[in-house]
């Protein structure tokens, strides 16, 4: 009983900054709309400006100073990463802005660590809190104490906040409809600001208040992020006792989890939320989302078309050129153009899905990862050749596909992607912690072609032969009557349904497609690499899978291709910078605001300026 | 008071306002009339500046609205009640008036919600419920009342009788009246005349996004054909 109690007591301790950073998120998406992926890092950025203020600030008075002070640190910093960069694309697609914050994720995880230095920081302990107290003869520290009695009157001031001032009314308002307040006389400018000032304050809080318990280190942006996605979601978008009662959930359930099933910590958080999420589709407070609700409707989609004579011209000189690669490019540059290859595979079935069906997908390193280690399991377990496995690996990335699509389609929008997310990290966390049968963290290795595709050019051209197969196989659907039936739904779901076409279930289909195509690149990549680890499953695989489809410009078709044969260039030369991420961060945040078209988009839109290219609706 | 000239206003690529030109003095009550479609709410979105890609003059005050983001086209004294009336749903009736709520403005009326609550009984029986729990005629006194608390000196109303019952077209009519005797500018947009003919002074008919006729509602009477060409019957 005694060992419950301290357990209870533990996970409300824990709840305190997993609430504050989590109604911060909720608050700045319940108004601007935006999933502020860049979340978890200003909760680092809390942390370690809260550690040196506890360096300079002496005693009681000096530490709690300190955490307030980091809270309206990071939230100044919030201030000026929402005028720079998220103002410019307020009006802009909902991906836009999810990798201008991914952007903003890549630079403050350099610059931080250029002030403080890759070692991770050792929270100071708070002033007269040190010791423990024995409840029931358990020991508690009172540091945890103190939390579980300052996170209400925290809850209380936001509750107060939002409930009962004119801030509060107007950002309630604003978050149903923001250009009625608009017009109301409301500058939402500042309103906007206003609110992400306060949302950005409370991560840097909750930072800064975990310093004992956990203090400093580069990783824990993309650490919390995913706690704070699953609290939200189970909360219920733009809830704050949601976000309250989610966060005790999550953090209790944590505790409990290690105590009793230490392995299936991580794995835990996600069943939960599949569980919630099944039961009460929009969280346990949130309300259902209407797409266009909010005035956010966009240019309306050019129609896609067949290549025109001259595109396949430039596309077959292409291939031709790549087919005698080996003929005069070294070694490096086979294996380089295969990892380049694999990965416009995966990144054009992620576009696919983007593109053509509208489905913002946020794990689709599920089935890239899943492809990967399905082909990594049936090599090291059943001795499976290579070339059943790159059938095998497709159809059971499909499979999952099939599983996590029939879950997540039941829900639209942000819900959606944040559904696909956790499943990606519940793949992960299986394999991650699942370690006698995927070697957890170690990865699986020695994994390799059959003897007559060892060779690295024998490699390349299969790679280039599954790769371009792959990718026009996902064109050519694209134009088949289904990928009409997809974008119809795309367009307007309730138009196609009433013309007969069953929308969920083509999403559904089109999902799981997607997903055997990323499959595909996965268990390519398993054998070009001879290994599988982890990451490959990782959020950040699904954000560069994202960043390529936006980056190549989501509205035209070679997007994903382009997009990924761009990076995967870029990051062989960019990553020999010491400070890669900063460039990459903003570079990233320059094309949104700049170029929003992307690469494609971009080049079509100047060749019709300039005339080389005519525009299709000119001629009207 | 409010000069509109060869303003163009598009949606995607296609044009809805084309070179509409008109005046609306001060003082008065003037009906934007037109069928369906001929681009009445779009011209009020237009005057707000809520439709992005709007060209041409919009004087209002001496200054030029184009270009201009809504909220400063508010605080110039430009009070909007759209069509869909767009009242804010979870809020409370005093919280949708608090959203409206501008500081007093010289030469207009001051509302307070007392003042409101008398224009409008019902409202006032209802300042605790939630939007989504009023009828849509309490709903579309809401959105009068909460564009009033802007203490605005013209009124831009979209179809205010639109999809009201009767009895509440009646009393829109009363309380339009009383606003014109507070002093403050009324365009208002309808799709036939019987309710315009009972508030306003003047009419505007546009069709196609294009200024058809303006006049008074005596001259309008005299000629039958304007009124069958470009109005439903």
């Amino acid at each position: 009983m005694a060992f419950f109690i301290a357990q209870i007591l533990t996970g409300l301790a824990n709840a305190s900054a997993l609430f504050m950073v989590a109604a911060g998120l909720s608050l700045i998406f319940g108004v601007t709309r935006i999933v502020n992926f860049a979340h978890g890092s200003f909760y680092m950025l809390g942390a370690y400006i809260g550690y040196s203020l506890m360096q300079i600030l002496p005693g009681a008075v000096g530490f709690w100073g300190a955490i307030l002070l980091a809270g309206v640190a990071v939230g100044l910093i919030g201030v000026i990463v929402e005028i720079c960069v998220l103002r410019p694309v307020y009006r802009a697609p909902e991906l836009f802005q999810l990798v201008a914050t991914f952007g903003v994720i890549l630079v403050i995880q350099d610059l931080t660590l250029m002030v403080w230095g890759p070692e991770d920081v050792l929270g100071p302990r708070a002033p007269g809190l040190r010791g423990v107290i024995r409840i029931m003869g358990e020991p508690v520290p009172k540091y945890d104490l103190a939390l579980i009695a300052i996170t209400p009157f925290v809850a209380l001031a936001l509750w107060y906040l939002i409930a009962r001032t004119r801030m509060g009314v107007l950002v309630r308002a604003a978050t149903q409809d923001r250009e009625m307040v608009g017009a109301l006389g409301v500058n939402q400018a500042w309103l906007f600001t206003g609110v992400f000032f306060l949302g950005t304050a409370l991560a840097g809080l909750g930072g800064a208040i975990q310093l004992p318990k956990g203090g400093a280190d580069l990783l824990m942006d993309f650490n919390i992020l995913t706690a704070i996605f699953v609290v939200v979601v189970i909360g219920g978008m733009g809830s704050l006792p949601g976000a309250y009662l989610a966060a005790v959930l999550i953090s209790v359930l944590n505790v409990f989890g290690v105590a009793y099933l230490p392995q299936s910590t991580l794995v835990l958080m996600f069943v939960v939320m599949v569980i919630v999420l099944m039961v009460r589709p929009y969280g346990l407070f949130g309300r259902e989302e209407v797409a266009g609700e909010h005035g956010q409707i966009g240019e309306p989609e050019r129609p896609i078309k067949p290549a025109g004579l001259t595109t396949r011209l430039v596309v077959l000189a292409g291939l031709a050129v790549l087919a005698f690669l080996p003929l005069f490019g070294s070694s490096f540059a086979q294996v380089l153009v295969t990892d380049i290859l694999i990965f416009c595979l995966f990144a054009a079935s992620l576009h696919f899905l983007l593109g053509m069906g509208g489905l913002v997908s946020f794990g689709h390193a599920a089935y890239f990862g899943g492809g990967a280690y399905a082909a990594a399991l049936l090599v090291t377990y059943a001795g499976t050749p290579m070339e059943l496995v790159l059938l095998l690996a497709p159809i059971a990335a499909g499979l999952a596909a099939v599983i996590i699509g029939w879950v997540c389609l039941r829900l639209t929008g942000v819900y959606f992607a944040m559904l696909t997310l956790a499943f990606a990290q519940l793949l992960w966390s299986l394999v991650f912690q699942w370690g006698e049968v995927t070697g957890g963290d170690d990865g699986m290795v020695d994994i390799w072609p059959s003897d007559w595709a060892s060779d690295t050019t024998a490699f390349f051209y299969l790679t280039l032969l599954l790769s371009v197969g792959g990718i026009l196989m996902l064109r050519h659907t694209a134009h088949s009557p289904f990928g009409y039936a997809l974008r119809a739904a795309r367009d307007s779901a309730r138009q196609a349904e009433a013309t007969g076409i069953d929308t969920k279930r083509i999403q559904w289909v089109a999902f799981a497609f997607a997903g055997a195509m990323a499959g595909l690149a996965g268990g390519l990549f398993v054998f070009s690499k001879g290994s599988v680890f982890p990451n490959e499953l990782e959020i950040a695989k699904s954000f560069d899978a994202l960043i390529v489809v936006f980056l190549g410009g989501v509205k035209t078709l070679a997007g994903g291709v382009v997009g990924g044969a761009a990076l995967k260039g870029a990051e062989d030369y960019i990553t020999r910078f010491e400070y890669w991420r900063l460039v990459l961060g903003i570079t990233i945040i320059l094309v949104v605001i700049m170029a929003p078209d992307g690469i494609v988009g971009s080049l079509r839109r100047a060749g019709e300026r300039i005339g080389l290219i005519r525009d299709p609706e000119a001629r009207s | 008071m409010l000069d509109l000239s060869g303003v163009n206003a598009f949606y995607g690529k296609a044009q809805v306002l084309n070179d509409l030109s008109f005046s609306v003095a001060a003082g008065q009550v003037t009906a934007l009339l037109g069928r369906n479609g001929a681009g009445k709410t779009t011209t009020m979105k237009s005057i707000m500046q809520l439709v992005v890609a709007a060209q041409g003059q919009v004087q209002f005050a001496g200054q030029n609205l184009v270009g201009k983001p809504p909220h400063r086209v508010a605080k110039l004294g430009l009070g909007y009640v759209p069509e869909e009336r767009r009242i804010f749903t979870d809020l409370t009736v005093l919280e949708n008036l608090e959203v409206g709520r501008q500081p007093p403005r010289d030469g207009a009326v001051t509302w307070t919600q007392d003042m409101l609550f008398e224009l409008f009984p019902n409202l006032a029986e209802r300042r605790s419920n939630r939007g989504r729990e009023m009828s849509g005629g309490e709903q579309q006194m809401l959105t009068i009342a909460r564009t009033l608390m802007g203490n605005p000196r013209f009124l831009l109303l979209d179809e205010p009788s639109e999809g009201i019952a009767p009895v509440i077209v009646e009393q829109m009519v009363r309380v339009i009246k009383q606003l014109k005797t507070e002093g403050l500018t009324v365009l208002l947009s309808e799709q036939n005349l019987h309710f315009a003919q009972a508030v306003a002074d003047t009419v505007v008919i546009i069709e196609g996004g294009t200024e058809k006729y303006a006049g008074t509602l005596t001259d309008l009477a005299q000629h039958p054909e304007i009124r069958d060409a470009y109005l439903a019957v």
